[in-house]
């Protein structure tokens, strides 16, 4: 019944003529003061006066609150827009006005934004009905909780759900009635929102005080014991000093400024000054002062001590009412177990793209290794060149979409080739000598590198993702995982698809297969190794190519991309065990994950994360010295 | 006469393949020993069990007197308790002289400071020159081993387990790849230095192994499938249709 | 060429030694007088600085070569213990230099400072640049000059001694042990990186050319000084290395190179062999990094980067391994070379159409030329040494001399 009769009011409001706000009118010319010189504490019921009057008066106060508000000489209210100026009471324009503008200080403004939205809150349009509701949201008060009750009900449902939702949080922090925040509490619990943590963190608030005995008065959460974790002596001892129970101890600085300022003649209380280099010597002097009366005495320990034995030490609540800490205790406990599983959900999420990412990275790299028991130095600068395509292949075609498909293969190709021509022209050559092979790739890698510098330069290049990639998928405040990220994880999923695809069910991958088993009985066999040898070798550098284009739509493109990847990689195929594609997931997925959570542990630092990564790899290597998937056989024993 | 060396009942699988299934071999302090068996039976996992190359999954393998088990000791430990091993390629420093090669082998202590203070004496350096006339290498002391013939390599390899003096020696194949006169010289030198240790021969050719005239041990299928002398051996049926006959 | 017990030194059994300390005394005695300090000045303190600094850089070679060209483990993390080296001998002189200006500074208050004062000074002045007031407990023995240097080769030799016990226990070789000291390598380095690792995180430790006590000695003469450390531990290592490799301890060395299974059942306990010679080559390495940062001035954690070790390797690589006097030449050549090209005083190639920068282009062609040699020449500089010296390598038919093959051998054997 209520809300036709709203509608109708506000239709008549809007309807009338803009001149008539005789309510206005009285109300400006009642707290003309006021409105000048407005001060926090008073203004409320004016702001109040203003709002009820109706749409004007809303238009006044969001001027007022702009800085947008004049005053004229004669006690007339004026809304400037830029050049021109409208009479705030009637709506008319005013030309050549100069008007005094109205400069409202911070907490007035405060009390003004809040009449605002209590006003907005029950305005026509859905749009500013939502942006009130974020504002309340954003930095709710007690008034706002009020208008919200005052308000008309809510007829578009999704704005009555982000209602309530704030009509409850409003509740927690500002009800007067005990039971009713309790009830709210309740009500939300379980809940594991920015807003509602936010809203129980005031509520569980502690200050520590000492007392010689258990205050009454205050609602206590927990008595603290001298020397206990987080209370150690000297945080007793300053609590005791800032109540004023104790003197201030005296800190070397003080000592020191104290005996400067009394030297007399050479020797300060007795003690001469060259000796004052000796600690001791110092505390004598000082003593001798305060013995004389020209210090003022500082605690002594044992003041200290027999303060400590007759204090008490208790963390108490800001909030008095004790149901309402227990419940919002309860709650705080179960947000935060829920809370915790979902980081761990998003913690997964995350190490899952890392170890896509490695994955991509080192499958290359443990196939080469695998088949031919070399390790590729350069693998690194295959992965920069595949981001390099990527790049350019963005610089000839504009559409990200079109420019991503057709990058893609090409890097795989571009790759590919350079793989084979880095078996023809070198690898071939080292066979039976992996760590001549390790050296010479690694001459490879820091020509390449060079190479890089000085075609695309220093600077990083940006390889863009089409818009569909941008932007994430979010569950909610705590899961969420980027676009990216999903594909980069389908990408290495197809890629394990095609790999089990060429190993299981091609020539190529029996061949591959046998040499990789025993390459003295698949040459015997007709198989050729060196054929097979380059085919892998060119697939290892087509998948670092690959890798390349994914990494570099998250990561920046320089001549060091390769670096930053090709140890996690090395290390990817160590803990993984060589020859098997499944041990080289199981190093990618144990080093993400590991990553993700060292880093989630640790996580003002990065580089300690990446200290202990690499030490956990040394020590898992002393367990497992051939991986988690070890080659089996006997050619695997020697 | 006890055994210097007692294996009791090892077994050990490969993924699954039992190489060695439930073996049991003994040998005293001076006895020559053939042990032959078609391949896959096991001979070269055995041999590598008894030098601590491969552990077994169960079983002992007792040394000495007092007996003490071999399973808790490394390979070199091992090598240092008197087991000497000849492998069936020649492998000897191919980098260093035969004198250097023969001089590595040569009985004393073998951590590294003690070889750090390690200086050549009169009789280190007559003993390494007897042992290389005694293989036949005198003329090539100073020769770096890579460039001996594939022959002179057996006899260098030979020539270096004698400088170490084992106990118990095991000999891979030492016939393969020999003319019919190495052959000869061969078995009058391991029959020779049955004498004095156990010498366990691992062997294909039932020529040579007639040659040794000594027991001889089948091994089948990672077990002792018979045991006794040539004679009374390939006489044994099973012996017949699993090795033999074929 | 029998091996008689020889009474003479080894020293003078082996002629290579006396040539490269007649060098290296001839080159040290020339640079003195040519240097500005106590000859003509021919040659600038700079590259004075450089030649010393070279000196270090082929002390660290030589350590390299007996841990890869002899003991045939190829280390890419060697450079740890060259800067954990210049770490803990710059602990010292940054401590007491620093002490030394906060001495001078705070002497102008009406009371003496305390220790405890003194220290918390020096803290702040060396700490202040990442935040930080406290002296970390690394610093503990940075005040003492003697403690420091028992640390700089203490610290590094139990680095490589648990390393390697770890390392060699559970028999990880070949390329994986490589990929291990890599990573060793790295993980040090990042963990430098933070800023309360104790040294300073990126900014490494800075001022270290001032050599405390020595206000009154200039630059010009300081560098030829150092120029002569370096020489003389140039020189002992050599000669501690030669003899090391020369006697039955060398030839086991070898042996557990080209075949390391076939040492163990010789009875040698291969892992001790190479822990001593992995322990022993650190601390070498360790000395001359300690000789090397105080020429330089600045060490900071970009210097332990894995690339450092592996231009290490390169060294060795192109000067010939298996030969001492190998990783001295190689480590010499290529590195004043790089600093040639890199230093833009090189002149550049004018092609139709391209200039040739060698700035830009040096280590590309640094990178071609290595592939060439690990190809062509994989004896290096010191093979055409040999060649030229009339010692024709051994005819090895059907072998290649690479460290990894012996293993290939025993596996032949077993199948």
């Amino acid at each position: 019944m209520i809300r036709p009769l709203t509608v109708f009011v506000l239709t008549l409001l809007l309807a009338m003529p803009a001149s008539a706000n005789p309510a206005l009118e009285a109300v400006i010319a009642d707290n003309l003061d006021q409105i000048e010189k407005p001060s926090r504490r008073t203004v409320e019921p004016v702001v109040a006066q203003i709002a009820a009057t109706g749409p004007e008066g809303l238009a006044l106060l969001s001027a007022w609150t702009n800085r947008s508000l004049g005053m004229t000489d004669d006690g007339r209210l004026l809304i400037v827009d830029g050049d021109g100026a409208t009479d705030a009471v009637t709506g008319k324009p005013v030309p050549a006005a100069d008007p005094k503008m109205l400069r409202p200080n911070s907490g007035v403004r405060g009390v003004i934004e809040s009449a605002l939205v209590a006003g907005e809150i029950s305005d026509p349009d859905p749009a500013r009905r939502a942006a009130a509701l974020a504002s309340i949201a954003r930095d709710g008060t007690a008034e706002h909780l009020a208008a919200l009750r005052a308000a008309a009900p809510e007829d578009d449902p999704a704005l009555a759900v982000q209602r309530n939702r704030a009509l409850s949080l409003l509740t927690i922090q500002f009800d007067g009635d005990p039971a009713a925040r309790v009830a709210a509490i309740e009500a939300m619990a379980g809940d594991v929102g920015l807003d509602f943590r936010a809203a129980l963190n005031p509520l569980l608030a502690t200050t520590r005080i000492a007392a010689p005995a258990e205050p009454t008065d205050a609602n206590i959460a927990r008595e603290l014991a001298v020397g206990d974790d987080g209370f150690p002596r000297e945080a007793a001892i300053a609590l005791l000093t800032s109540q004023g129970v104790l003197q201030p101890r005296l800190t070397p600085a003080d000592q020191r400024t104290a005996l400067a300022a009394n030297i007399e003649g050479g020797s300060v209380g007795g003690v001469a000054v060259a000796d004052l280099s000796d600690p001791a010597a110092r505390d004598r002097a000082y003593e001798a002062l305060e013995a004389s009366g020209a210090v003022p005495p500082a605690a002594t320990d044992a003041e200290a001590e027999a303060a400590l034995a007759a204090h008490r030490f208790f963390e108490v609540y800001a909030e008095a009412d004790s149901d309402v800490t227990d419940a919002a205790r309860a709650a705080q406990v179960g947000a935060q177990l829920r809370l915790a599983a979902m980081t761990g959900v998003d913690l997964g999420l995350d190490a899952l793209s890392l170890a896509s990412i490695y994955f991509l990275a080192a499958i290359g790299l443990a196939v080469t290794f695998g088949v031919m028991r070399v390790i590729n130095m350069a693998h690194g600068e295959f992965i920069m060149m595949g981001a390099y395509t990527g790049y350019t292949v963005q610089t000839l075609i504009a559409d990200r979409t079109l420019s991503l498909v057709v990058a893609l293969p090409l890097a795989f190709a571009v790759t590919a080739l350079a793989g084979v021509i880095l078996y023809r022209l070198v690898i071939r050559h080292l066979a039976h000598r992996p760590l001549e092979t390790l050296l010479a790739t690694f001459g490879v890698s820091i020509a390449l590198q060079q190479l890089a510098k000085n075609i695309f330069g220093t600077q990083a290049r940006p390889l863009t993702a089409p818009a569909w990639l941008e932007g994430a998928i979010t569950v909610n405040d705590v899961i969420g995982v980027s676009s990216i990220r999903v594909a980069i994880f389908v990408l290495a999923l197809l890629f394990l698809g095609l790999f089990l695809f060429i190993m299981k069910r091609t020539r190529l991958g029996l061949e591959v297969r046998a040499v990789t088993q025993n390459p003295g009985m698949a040459a015997s066999m007709g198989i050729n190794p060196d054929r097979i040898a380059m085919m892998t070798f060119g697939l290892g550098s087509g998948i670092a190519g690959i890798a390349g284009v994914a990494i570099g739509l998250f990561a920046q493109v320089t001549s060091e991309l390769g670096q930053q990847y090709i140890v996690q990689s090395f290390m990817t195929v160590v803990v993984g065990g060589v020859g098997n594609i499944w041990g080289t997931l199981a190093g990618a997925a144990l080093i993400g994950g590991l990553s993700k959570v060292i880093e989630f542990l640790n996580p003002a630092n990065t580089l300690a994360a990446q200290t202990f990564m690499i030490l956990f790899i040394i020590i898992f290597i002393q367990f497992r010295p051939r991986g988690i998937i070890p080659q089996r056989g006997r050619a695997a024993e020697a | 006469m006890s055994a210097l060396l007692e294996v009791d009942g090892i077994s050990v699988s490969f993924d699954g393949f039992r190489a060695i299934n439930n073996l049991s071999f003994s040998i005293g302090a001076a006895e020559l020993r053939a042990v032959i068996g078609p391949n896959g039976a096991g001979k070269t996992t055995f041999m590598d069990i008894v030098t601590g190359k491969t552990r077994p999954d169960a079983g002992d393998v007792k040394w000495g007197t007092p007996p003490k088990s071999l399973l808790r000791m490394n390979e070199a430990q091992i090598a240092r308790e008197g087991i000497g091993r000849k492998f069936q390629r020649p492998t000897v420093f191919e980098d260093q002289t035969v004198a250097d090669n023969l001089t590595m082998a040569l009985k004393a202590a073998r951590s590294p400071f003690a070889v750090l203070g390690w200086r050549p004496s009169q009789a280190s350096v007559e003993k390494v020159a007897g042992l290389a006339s005694e293989v036949g290498l005198a003329a090539q002391v100073g020769r770096k081993a890579g460039e001996l013939s594939h022959g002179q390599k057996q006899w260098l390899e030979i020539g270096m387990l004698l400088a170490s003096d084992p106990r118990l020696l095991l000999v891979d194949e030492p016939a393969a790849g020999m003319t019919l006169a190495e052959r000869e010289q061969t078995t009058a030198l391991l029959v020779r230095l049955a004498q004095t240790r156990a010498v366990v021969v691992v062997e294909h050719d039932m020529d040579f192994v007639r040659r040794l005239n000594c027991k001889v041990t089948v091994l089948h299928q990672g077990s002792v499938l018979a045991e006794g002398s040539l004679d009374h051996v390939t006489r044994n049926p099973d012996v017949i249709e699993v090795y033999l006959g074929r | 060429m029998t091996d008689r017990p020889t009474r003479q030194p080894f020293i003078l059994r082996n002629p290579s030694i006396l040539a490269v300390l007649a060098v290296l005394a001839v080159f040290t005695v020339a640079v003195t007088l040519l240097s500005q300090a106590y000859g003509s000045g021919v040659i600038p303190t700079s590259t004075v600085k450089v030649l010393g600094k070279t000196l270090c850089l082929a002390l660290a070679a030589v350590a390299m070569d007996l841990v890869w060209g002899y003991l045939g483990i190829l280390s890419l993390g060697q450079m740890a213990f060259f800067a954990l080296g210049g770490y803990l001998i710059g602990q010292w002189l940054m401590y007491a230099r620093t002490e030394a200006i906060v001495a001078a500074s705070l002497a102008g208050n009406p009371i003496p400072p305390t220790p405890a004062e003194l220290q918390e000074g020096v803290a702040n002045q060396i700490f202040g640049v990442v935040g930080s007031s406290d002296l970390p407990p690394v610093w503990s023995f940075a005040h003492s000059l003697p403690l420091q240097l028992l640390l700089v080769v203490a610290v590094p030799g139990l680095l490589a001694m648990v390393f390697g016990w770890l390392a060699f226990r559970s028999r990880v070789n070949g390329v994986y042990l490589s990929i291990l000291t890599q990573a060793m390598t790295l993980a040090l380095a990042l963990w430098l990186f933070q800023n309360d690792s104790g040294f300073r995180g990126n900014n490494g430790l800075s001022g270290l050319q001032n050599i405390p006590g020595l206000d009154g000695v200039d630059q010009a003469r300081l560098s030829v000084w150092f120029l002569w450390a370096s020489a003389l531990a140039l020189g002992l290592a050599y000669v501690l290395a030669a003899w090391l490799v020369s006697g039955k301890f060398g030839s086991v060395v070898r042996a557990i190179r080209d075949d390391e299974t076939r040492v163990r059942f010789l009875g040698y306990p291969v892992e001790g062999f190479k822990l001593v010679v992995f322990t022993l080559a650190a601390m070498i390495t360790a000395v001359a990094g300690a000789l090397y940062y105080p020429q330089a001035g600045i060490i900071n954690p970009a210097e332990l980067m894995p690339i450092a070790s592996i231009y290490l390797a390169v060294w060795v690589a192109i000067g010939g391994r298996g030969r001492l006097y190998g990783a001295i030449i190689g480590a010499v050549v290529v590195s004043l070379l790089s600093s040639w090209f890199t230093g833009g005083r090189a002149p550049s190639i004018h092609l139709p159409g391209y200039t040739v920068n060698w700035v830009d282009w040096w280590q590309v062609a640094l990178g071609v030329s290595f592939v060439l040699v690990t190809l062509f020449a994989p004896k290096g500089i010191a093979g055409i040494v040999d060649r030229l010296g009339g010692i024709m390598p051994p005819r090895r038919p059907g072998r290649d001399p690479g460290p990894d093959q012996g293993a290939l051998q025993e596996q032949e054997a077993k199948a």
